[in-house]
This record gives structure tokens, C-alpha cells and sequence, in this order.
């Protein structure tokens, strides 16, 4: 992979979202309006056996701070798509480019995006009342699991892009996806009150990875093993998908 | 031997069987070769197999078999060198349109692994050529269509490459831009030794350009040969008979089909079109036997055979039939 093409790639389509001001405002609204809307919705179930002392907004956050980043790359490949409607996808695979840095680059200006919704979500817990013990290092975790969500759910939808071709079938699979992969997760409910199979399900959701590390490392006393075993499995689980989407690009050119 | 910048042997290609739809064979053994410095005219009616054809040879697909080279390399085991050495302008735009015309071609120039320095140097000039000098600061969106078109064909130039293809690139021009393009590719060509392989579906511009022409139908080269030896290859002239009325019912056809020393005609609207063995003494015996029938005409003109009649011997269909078609 080269580390040019990458930073060329990444270049490109950060500038591209730049000039995009209604697409950044709808990427930045949409994850605060499901924190306040879902910390309305569920506000009682802080009463339920479970939470502790802690408020039910504090617990929310870190969920939420994950489901966006799911949510948002789900769009990522919509960008191959449009590239695949023209002729950019077919002129950049007969040019030298690297397949890898042609993903990876785009997947870069994607998690950069996830990096200031996280900010921003946090920001809004925060003035909600949200507060955690956990010291610099649990809002750094919680911000690279969240980056590792968007570059691994985006390049799953990067290859569905690149098999399908079509806009709808991206947008109905990637929501396929990711609905039960954010109710089937510790994202809004802890597991001690969820039915039994669902935390089941959750033990192979690497979006329940990403949420358990996120809030045990910004909880007072961190299960520390917990954190950095759920984090491993989230770094290998985008490790390769990305190396198998990246080998989309091949199917794609044999459907050319 | 002559070098030749492109050779393409025995290509064939099956898309595969979709829903409701049988595989297709969009390339059945087709062999073509163009020497250094030509610019090849591919014509071909819709579907016949060209840009298949162009995709194969820019190593953006591959081949089921056959072999092809691209200056001098393998398009299958040398995929990298052929892409350094190639510029790629296919059918539908390939700029980003939210970039600027500047941005996109700075891009592709450092792709190729121009510095900056070298690739807005580049792209500066490119854009002067094409006549977008002033347009490159804003984002391609904004462009026009044929503007857009301009900009594609300057990012198949930004690396310098020795073999340019050219997927029917002047769809969209007016015929002044369409004249520039020309231009600028017979300079390309003469002055700096480009090889270049163009599809087109304009007959003029076949004839202008290309030095070589090869004409391609369901997957196959039918014909191959200048645009001169293909027009002499053909015996006879061709006769056009313009009536008032269409010939509905075929009659008119049947009628000029019996005469004497005439071949294949073709209908398109109010127009019948036959090649025959001598203009001089086909036109009296056509407007006789019109006369004899009492149908009216417009007009009967002779001409000596055209890149139309070419293509419509070697594809069976009328070049502006087969475009309306489609
Ligand atoms: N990606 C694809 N998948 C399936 N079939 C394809 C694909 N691309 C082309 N075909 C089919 O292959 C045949 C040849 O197509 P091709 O695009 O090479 O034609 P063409 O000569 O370039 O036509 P046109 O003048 O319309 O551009 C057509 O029948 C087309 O439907
Ligand atoms: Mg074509």
C-alpha cells in the first residue's frame, strides 16, 4: 500500500466534504439528536437494577459515540458508487494508483469524520449532565475504538459498493446491518437487564466490542484486561476486513 | 519489423449469465494491432464490442483468452508498466465533479508520480490547451458537458503517455471543440509520436483522424484497412433516390431492386439508398422506371462510395440506421 496514494486519496475526499456544508451539518445534528432523544426515551431504565449510581446519560454516551460511527460509514461506500457512476473508479484502476491507498485514503477522510462526531458527542453528554472518573486515557480509547468502528464498517460498505454497484442495495444492506447490530449491543441497554440471547449476540458484535472497551476505560476503576481484549479484537476485526474489501476492487474490475 | 505500440490477438470475453439475461460473448476473437505513432479509428455499431475492447487493452479488465501487449507489455503480467505507459479516457466522465478542473488533473499527474510542483505545471498547460484556462479554479459540477469532455481527454495527457485511448471522446462537442480535439490529437500524433486508439460513432471523424481504420461488429474486426483502401475496396457506386413519399409498402425497393447491375438497398425514411455497378448508367434506368410508375422524387444523386457504404457492406446496416436504433 502506498503511504502517497493514501495521503493523495485522503486529500481528496476531505475536500470534497469540506464543500459539502449541508452533508457536515446532517453528519453532526443526526448523532445529537439520537443522545438526547434516546436519553428522553430510556430515562427510566435508570431505575432499574443495573445501572448503579450512574446517571443513564454517562452510560449512553459511549453507545452513542458508536452507533454514529456505525451509522456513518454505513454512507462510505455511496462515495465508490458515485465514482463507479462516472467514469473516476474505471480511469483511477488502469492508472498505477494503489488499490490499498485508493481504500485507505478514503477510509482516512472517513474516520476523520468520525473523530469529530465523537467530539461532538461527547461535548453534548457532557452538557447533559455526563461525567466520568476514567482520567485523558479513557476519552483517547474511546475515540480510537470509535475511528476503528467507522474504518471497519466503512470498508465493509466500500466493498459493497464495489460487488453490487448500485446505490439502493448498498443503502438496504448497510441498513440491514447495522439496526441489529446497535440493538444487539450494550449500546443503550446494560446487559444485566437484556433478555439472554441478546447477550448472546453480543459477545460476536464488534460494535458491543468498541461500546464495552469505550465504557470500561472511562469507568473509575477500569477492567483493564476487559478493555484491551475487546480492543484487539476490534484492531484485528478491521484489519481484515479492510484487506478483504481492498481484494473487492478485483471482482469489481471482472464485472467491468 | 514494425513496432507496433498496440497488439491485440485472438480476445475473446463473456460477461456473465444475470437475471433473466444469458451470458454474453462481447468479444469473439478479436485481433487488431496498431503501429507506433498511428491513431486506429474504431467503428462499430452499439454493443458491437469496443469499449470492452479499449477496457481489456487498459488492463481495467481482462481478456477470458487471447493476448494482448501495450507498449511493448503484457496487459495481463504487466499491468503495472502498461498503466504507466498509457493514458485512459473512457465513455462516461471521469473527473470528480466536486473537485476543480485544476485539482482533478493535479491529482492524476501525481498519481503518476509528478511532484506538486510538476503536476500544477502540467495541469496549468493542459487546461490552456483545451481551452478551460480560465474555468480551472471552479468545480468540474459547474461545467458544461463538453467542457466536461475537455477536461477527460486532458486528464488522459497529465503523465505524457505513449498510447492514449480514447472512448468515443468528442460525444457532446460542438463542432468547433470537436475540430480542436481533432487537432490537437493529429499533433499529438504527428508531432510527438502518440499512439493512439479511438472509438467513434461519427463517420467524419473516423475518416479525418485515423490513419487506420477497423471496423467491429458483434465482438469480431469485420473490416481493417486506411479509410482510402477501405472506400476502394468497394466496386461500384452508390445511388440515392430521395422521394415525396416514404415507401411504406416497399414497393419503390422491389421495383429498383429488379433493375439491372443494383445491390443492396437501404431505406431510412424517404431515402433509398442502393450501391450498383455504374452511377452513369444506373441513375437514367432508376428514373425511368420511377417515371414509368408515376412516383414522385426529390431528387437522385450519384457518389463514389463513402465510409457509409463501407460500414453498411461490412456490418449490414446503414451507419445513421444503426445510430437512430439505438
Ligand atoms: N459490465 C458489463 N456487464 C455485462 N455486459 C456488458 C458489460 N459491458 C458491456 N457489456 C455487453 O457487452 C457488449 C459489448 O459492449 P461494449 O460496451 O463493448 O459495446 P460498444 O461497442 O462500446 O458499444 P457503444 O457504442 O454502445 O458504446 C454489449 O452487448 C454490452 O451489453
Ligand atoms: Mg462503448
Amino acid at each position: 500500500m502506498s503511504v502517497a496514494h493514501t495521503g493523495l486519496v485522503f486529500g481528496r475526499w476531505t475536500r470534497a466534504s469540506y464543500r459539502q456544508p449541508a452533508l457536515i451539518a446532517f453528519t453532526l445534528i443526526q448523532p445529537a439528536i439520537w443522545l438526547l432523544l434516546f436519553g428522553q426515551l430510556f430515562q427510566g431504565v435508570v431505575r432499574i437494577p443495573g445501572f448503579g449510581d450512574s446517571s443513564y446519560i454517562a452510560f449512553l454516551t459511549p453507545g452513542i459515540v458508536m452507533m454514529t460511527a456505525l451509522m456513518t460509514s454505513g454512507w462510505s461506500g455511496t462515495a465508490f458508487i458515485q465514482d463507479m457512476e462516472r467514469g473516476v473508479m474505471d480511469r483511477l484502476l488502469a492508472s498505477p494508483v494503489s488499490r490499498g491507498g485508493l481504500m485507505a485514503g478514503q477510509l482516512l477522510s472517513n474516520a476523520s469524520t468520525t473523530l469529530i462526531q465523537t467530539i461532538l458527542v461527547f461535548a453534548i453528554g457532557f452538557a447533559a449532565g455526563a461525567r466520568y472518573d476514567g482520567g485523558a486515557g479513557g476519552y483517547l480509547i474511546t475515540i480510537v475504538a470509535s475511528m476503528l468502528i467507522g474504518t471497519a464498517f466503512g470498508s465493509l460498505s466500500n466493498a459493497v459498493a464495489l460487488l453490487t454497484r448500485q446505490q439502493e442495495a448498498l443503502i438496504g444492506i448497510s441498513q440491514f446491518v447495522s439496526l441489529p447490530l446497535t440493538f444487539m449491543s450494550s449500546i443503550m441497554i446494560d446487559p444485566a437487564v437484556a433478555p439472554h440471547w441478546v447477550n448472546v449476540a453480543a459477545r460476536y458484535n464488534p460494535v458491543d466490542w468498541a461500546t464495552i472497551a469505550a465504557r470500561q476505560s472511562l469507568a473509575a476503576s477500569p477492567d483493564w484486561s476487559s478493555v484491551w481484549r475487546h480492543s484487539a479484537y476490534l484492531l484485528a476485526f478491521t484489519l481484515i476486513v479492510g484487506w478483504l474489501s481492498t481484494r473487492a476492487f478485483r471482482t469489481y474490475q471482472r464485472s467491468v | 519489423m514494425a513496432t507496433h505500440a498496440l497488439e491485440a490477438v485472438d480476445l475473446v470475453k463473456t460477461y456473465p449469465a444475470g437475471r433473466k439475461k444469458p451470458p454474453l460473448r462481447a468479444l469473439d476473437g478479436l485481433t487488431v494491432s496498431v503501429p507506433e505513432g498511428v491513431v486506429l479509428g474504431l467503428l462499430g455499431p452499439n454493443g458491437a464490442g469496443k469499449s470492452t475492447t479499449v477496457k481489456i487493452l487498459t488492463t481495467l479488465s481482462r481478456a477470458d483468452s487471447g493476448t494482448a501487449r501495450v507498449a511493448g507489455y503484457d496487459v495481463v503480467r504487466e499491468q503495472d508498466r502498461v498503466r504507466r505507459a498509457i493514458g485512459y479516457v473512457p465513455q462516461k466522465s471521469s473527473s470528480d465533479p466536486m473537485a476543480t478542473g485544476l485539482e482533478n488533473l493535479v491529482l492524476s499527474g501525481r498519481i503518476f508520480g509528478l511532484s506538486r510542483q510538476d503536476a500544477t505545471g502540467r495541469a496549468t498547460e493542459l487546461l490552456e490547451r483545451f481551452g478551460l484556462a480560465e474555468h480551472g479554479g471552479r468545480a468540474v459540477k459547474t461545467y458544461s458537458g463538453g467542457m466536461q469532455r475537455k477536461l477527460d481527454v486532458a486528464l488522459g495527457l497529465v503523465h505524457q503517455p505513449r498510447v492514449l485511448f480514447l472512448d468515443e471522446p468528442t460525444t457532446g462537442l460542438d463542432p468547433e471543440a470537436r475540430a480542436d480535439l481533432w487537432n490537437e490529437v493529429l499533433r499529438l500524433s504527428g508531432q510527438e509520436g502518440l499512439t493512439v486508439l479511438l472509438t467513434t460513432h461519427y463517420l467524419e471523424e473516423a475518416d479525418r483522424l485515423a490513419g487506420q481504420l477497423a471496423i467491429v461488429d458483434h465482438g469480431k474486426i469485420v473490416a481493417e484497412g486506411t479509410p482510402e483502401s477501405l472506400k476502394s475496396a468497394l466496386r461500384g457506386d452508390s445511388v440515392q433516390v430521395e422521394l415525396v413519399d416514404p415507401d411504406t409498402d416497399g414497393s419503390v425497393r422491389v421495383l429498383l431492386r429488379q433493375l439491372p447491375g443494383v445491390g443492396e438497398i437501404v431505406v431510412e425514411g424517404n431515402t433509398l439508398r442502393a450501391r450498383v455497378d455504374r452511377g452513369a448508367t444506373a441513375v437514367p434506368a432508376v428514373l425511368g422506371v420511377l417515371e414509368d410508375k408515376a412516383i414522385p422524387v426529390v431528387a437522385v444523386t450519384v457518389s463514389r462510395p463513402s465510409l457509409d457504404d463501407v460500414y453498411l457492406q461490412h456490418t449490414g446496416r446503414s451507419f445513421r440506421v444503426a445510430e437512430e436504433a439505438a
